[in-house]
């Protein structure tokens, strides 16, 4: 029985022992609910968590401990040769053994036997090969005695597991089941209990989140710990050439500077700003003081769609169009513009940001009580008077934390800077050339043949952390800002 | 809403507190004719809201407008400097003049009328600024003052006028929305007439107020009206007893009486307004 089909059993019994509980409350009572502590589907919760969580939660634990148990039982088996090899060979040897055990549940009564007398030394393992080969699986070679036996302990330990799994978990549900249909009475405290259960559970959730965040920071630090005794951190903060080389040439040979990566990134991303600043924040003063309600309905979605475009379609039309366009743009008068270049690159990632700065400052504008609008009105002061004096002063704070979240965006941008900007590391002043950003070059190192031992893989993870750390920084920045400006009109 | 007559005595509400010596006295004196609303009505989309209404308003003298929760009074107040034109459904038709001069004409700049009727909101709304640069706003748009020496000037009078400046004179450069809620309010009404408004709209200027700021507001009123003309939109009946020289009854968006206040209050010719003042409207 598999795992899914238990689960769904326990599913089923569990909504069965609702109703069984909130009948069995009602019936306590005497019909009288107003003697019950809690309302009857508390008791029917109540009675539903004891059959099902306990069972499910042996089901989880059990399915992920199986693994690892049922493979050292049959490690057991290995010669010591094998064991005391490289992890490498090992994780072959044990895929032989696992292919073998997989086979051995299709094997007739008589089949199985000459298996069991090859492991035991009685016919040749030669013989085994042949049978298991009838039933697909196919050895490059004849099978080692101890792979056979190791096989062989590892079917059998995982046919166990699979019969007694079942009856575990339903016995440890019928177990709950009973014992939390003797304990209804009408002073049980069933909601107490019930949402106890229920505030673990989110509790539970929220430590998930938290929990995969720290996991990925602590990966990430360690293998760029790892890669700091490799190259220097001097070298890697304070280097200006980036040149990695290739694993297979030889450790360390190449040159492992931040600087013109970091360099490009912060010169896109300001382009970006510089054209998703200005645009964005009209839109959204547009949007929000002058915009009738028909124009605000239609724009405002249509400008949010621009969000939802995939950042490789971006990617696309900066590589198919936009660049050749200014590519031409500037041979016509004069200026020699590569078609992948920082300028191309920002342009369009800052398109892409404009959403972001518009929807958030159009929010943030928003926000500026009305109240501040009529009294500057109610003075003599023009609308735009107004907006200038009073409003954007007003959302400012909350303004420039939208367009640091914004940066924070183009900062950890990809796609786009991989079609539109190069992939060429240059510290270079000219907008018009062609650069590269700590995310491309992130994505550069991990393809390809990977050796995770090497500088060429490992500085991704320092980049990465670089990275993190950067937007980190700018992201509770924004958010310390927007959240104080808040606070101001509550 | 639906206002009726209850049955019951007037035992909810305060009863309004009329002033003893009002009674017999003579007459307030009442400054010359300020503006004038003739046959006002006004519309929010398909909604009626105001109805016919005509109404003096007198200078240098408080009119009160009173009347249960929505029956036009912000409504109105906020015809006579045009303040409802930010609003795109609002309509408004009849004949409002500031000194004989219809306010409502094509080459009045609403934006000009509003630094000569100035407004007081329910709510205290001091600009995230400084209290200086609160006070300087309006002079500084209009282009009012030379320099900063005069500008200087104009803040601390208003302010003076306002009962603020001895709170506030040592910190000017701090934030107007850290001053207490009365003093914010106080602010306020500096922010109104540091452009020399002549009409002066304060929509319940005191509801978010406790007694004692009120109390002080009330004195400000008091002093302010010897050259302004004021319109208070109040729910105190004290209050409007108080300050007011004049007071009109709102109901349903009409105008149903307005008379010298002493009048309203102890000898109104409309049986709604009676039940009204002494407190036994819903
Ligand atoms: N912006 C608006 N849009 C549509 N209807 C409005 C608007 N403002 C007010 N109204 C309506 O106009 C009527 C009068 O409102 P108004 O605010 O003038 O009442 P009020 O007398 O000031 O009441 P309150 O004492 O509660 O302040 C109400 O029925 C209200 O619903
Ligand atoms: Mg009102």
């Amino acid at each position: 029985m598999s795992s899914l089909t238990i689960l769904a059993i326990l599913a089923v019994a569990g909504i069965v022992a609702f109703f069984i509980g909130r009948m069995r409350s009602i019936q306590v009572c005497g019909g009288r609910q107003r003697n019950l502590h809690s309302r009857p589907s508390y008791y029917g919760y109540y009675l539903a968590i004891l059959t099902a969580l306990p069972a499910v939660i042996l089901l989880a634990v059990w399915s992920v401990a199986e693994r690892p148990v049922t493979k050292y039982v049959a490690m057991q088996e290995l010669p010591p040769t094998v064991l005391q090899g490289t992890d490498a060979e090992k994780a072959l040897t044990m895929s032989v053994v696992d292919s073998i055990a997989q086979g051995l549940p299709k094997l007739g009564p008589e089949e199985y036997e000459v298996l069991r007398k090859a492991r035991f030394g009685f016919v040749t393992s030669s013989d085994a090969r042949d049978v298991l080969a009838k039933h697909g699986v196919v050895l490059g070679s004849d099978p080692d005695r101890s792979l056979l036996a190791a096989a062989d302990e590892l079917a059998s330990a995982r046919a166990t597991s699979r019969l007694w799994l079942p009856i575990a978990c339903f016995g440890l549900a019928a177990l709950g089941f009973f014992w939390g249909y003797t304990r209804i009475r009408p002073e049980l405290r069933s909601r107490n209990i019930v949402e106890r259960v229920m505030r673990s559970g989110l509790f539970l959730a929220s430590t998930v989140a938290v929990l995969t965040t720290v996991g990925i920071v602590l990966s990430v630090l360690f293998e760029t710990i790892h890669f700091f005794q490799f190259v220097s951190p001097m070298d890697y903060f304070f280097g200006t050439v980036w040149d990695p080389r290739f694993a297979t040439v030889g450790k360390a040979e190449g040159q492992f500077g931040l600087l013109p990566l970091l360099w490009g990134t912060l010169f896109i991303s300001a382009v970006a700003l510089l054209v998703a600043v200005p645009v964005g924040l009209f839109a959204a003063i547009y949007m929000s003081e002058y915009a009738g309600s028909k124009v605000r309905a239609f724009a405002k979605p249509v400008l949010e769609i621009l969000a939802g475009i995939p950042t490789i379609v971006y990617g696309f039309f900066a590589l198919s169009v936009f660049g050749p366009l200014l590519r031409d743009i500037g041979g016509n008068i004069g200026l020699d513009i590569s078609a992948s270049s920082v300028l191309t690159a920002g342009i369009v990632m800052g398109v892409m940001i404009i959403p972001f700065v518009s929807s958030l400052s159009d929010d943030i504008i928003n926000a500026v009580p009305q109240s501040l609008r009529e009294g500057s009105y109610g003075l003599g002061a023009t609308q735009s008077e107004t907006i200038k004096k009073v409003v954007l002063p007003a959302a400012l704070p909350g303004i420039v934390g939208a367009v640091l979240l914004a940066a924070s965006r183009a900062i950890g941008e990809t796609m786009i800077v991989v079609l539109a900007a190069g992939i060429a590391a240059n510290l270079t002043l000219n907008p018009l050339e062609p650069v590269t950003t700590i995310t491309v070059k992130i994505v550069s190192q991990l393809t390809g043949d990977l050796e995770f031992n090497s500088p060429q893989t490992l500085v991704a993870f320092a980049l990465g952390l670089t990275l993190f750390v950067i937007t980190l920084g700018l992201n509770v920045y924004a958010l310390y800002i927007v959240r104080k400006y808040r606070e101001q009109y509550e | 809403m639906e206002a009726k007559v209850e049955d019951r005595p007037a035992a909810r509400v305060e009863t309004p507190a009329v002033p003893k010596e009002s009674g017999d006295a003579a007459p307030a004196a009442l400054g010359e004719l300020k503006m004038k609303a003739k046959d006002v009505n006004l519309w929010y989309g398909q909604k009626q809201a105001l109805f016919d209404v005509n109404l003096e308003i007198f200078d240098q003298s408080v009119t009160a407008l009173i009347g249960p929760s929505g029956c036009g009074k912000s409504t109105f107040l906020r015809c006579l400097n045009r303040m409802n034109d930010v609003i795109d459904i609002c309509r408004v038709e009849g004949d409002i003049r500031l000194e004989g001069q219809d306010i409502y004409a094509p080459q009045v700049d609403p934006v000009q009328l509003r630094a000569r009727v100035g407004m007081v909101f329910q709510k205290p709304n001091p600009f995230p600024k400084s209290i200086y640069e609160n006070v300087a706003y309006a002079p500084r748009l209009h282009g009012l003052c030379a320099n900063k020496t005069e500008l200087d000037e104009v803040v601390e009078t208003s302010l003076i006028k306002a009962g603020l400046w001895e709170e506030v004179k040592d910190r000017l450069d701090q934030p107007g929305t850290g001053l207490s809620g009365g003093q914010q309010q106080r602010l306020c009404i500096a922010r109104a007439i540091s452009v020399n408004p002549e009409v002066l709209l304060m929509d319940e200027p005191c509801s978010a107020l406790d007694p004692i700021a009120t109390a002080t507001i009330e004195t400000l009123i008091d002093e302010l009206k010897e050259n302004l003309c004021i319109a208070i939109v109040t729910h105190s009946m004290q209050q409007a007893a108080r300050v007011s020289q004049r007071t009109a009854f709102f109901h349903l968006g009409k105008l149903v009486e307005v008379d010298e206040t002493s009048t309203i209050f102890t000898n109104p010719t409309d049986q709604r307004t009676q039940d009204y003042v002494t407190g036994r409207f819903g």
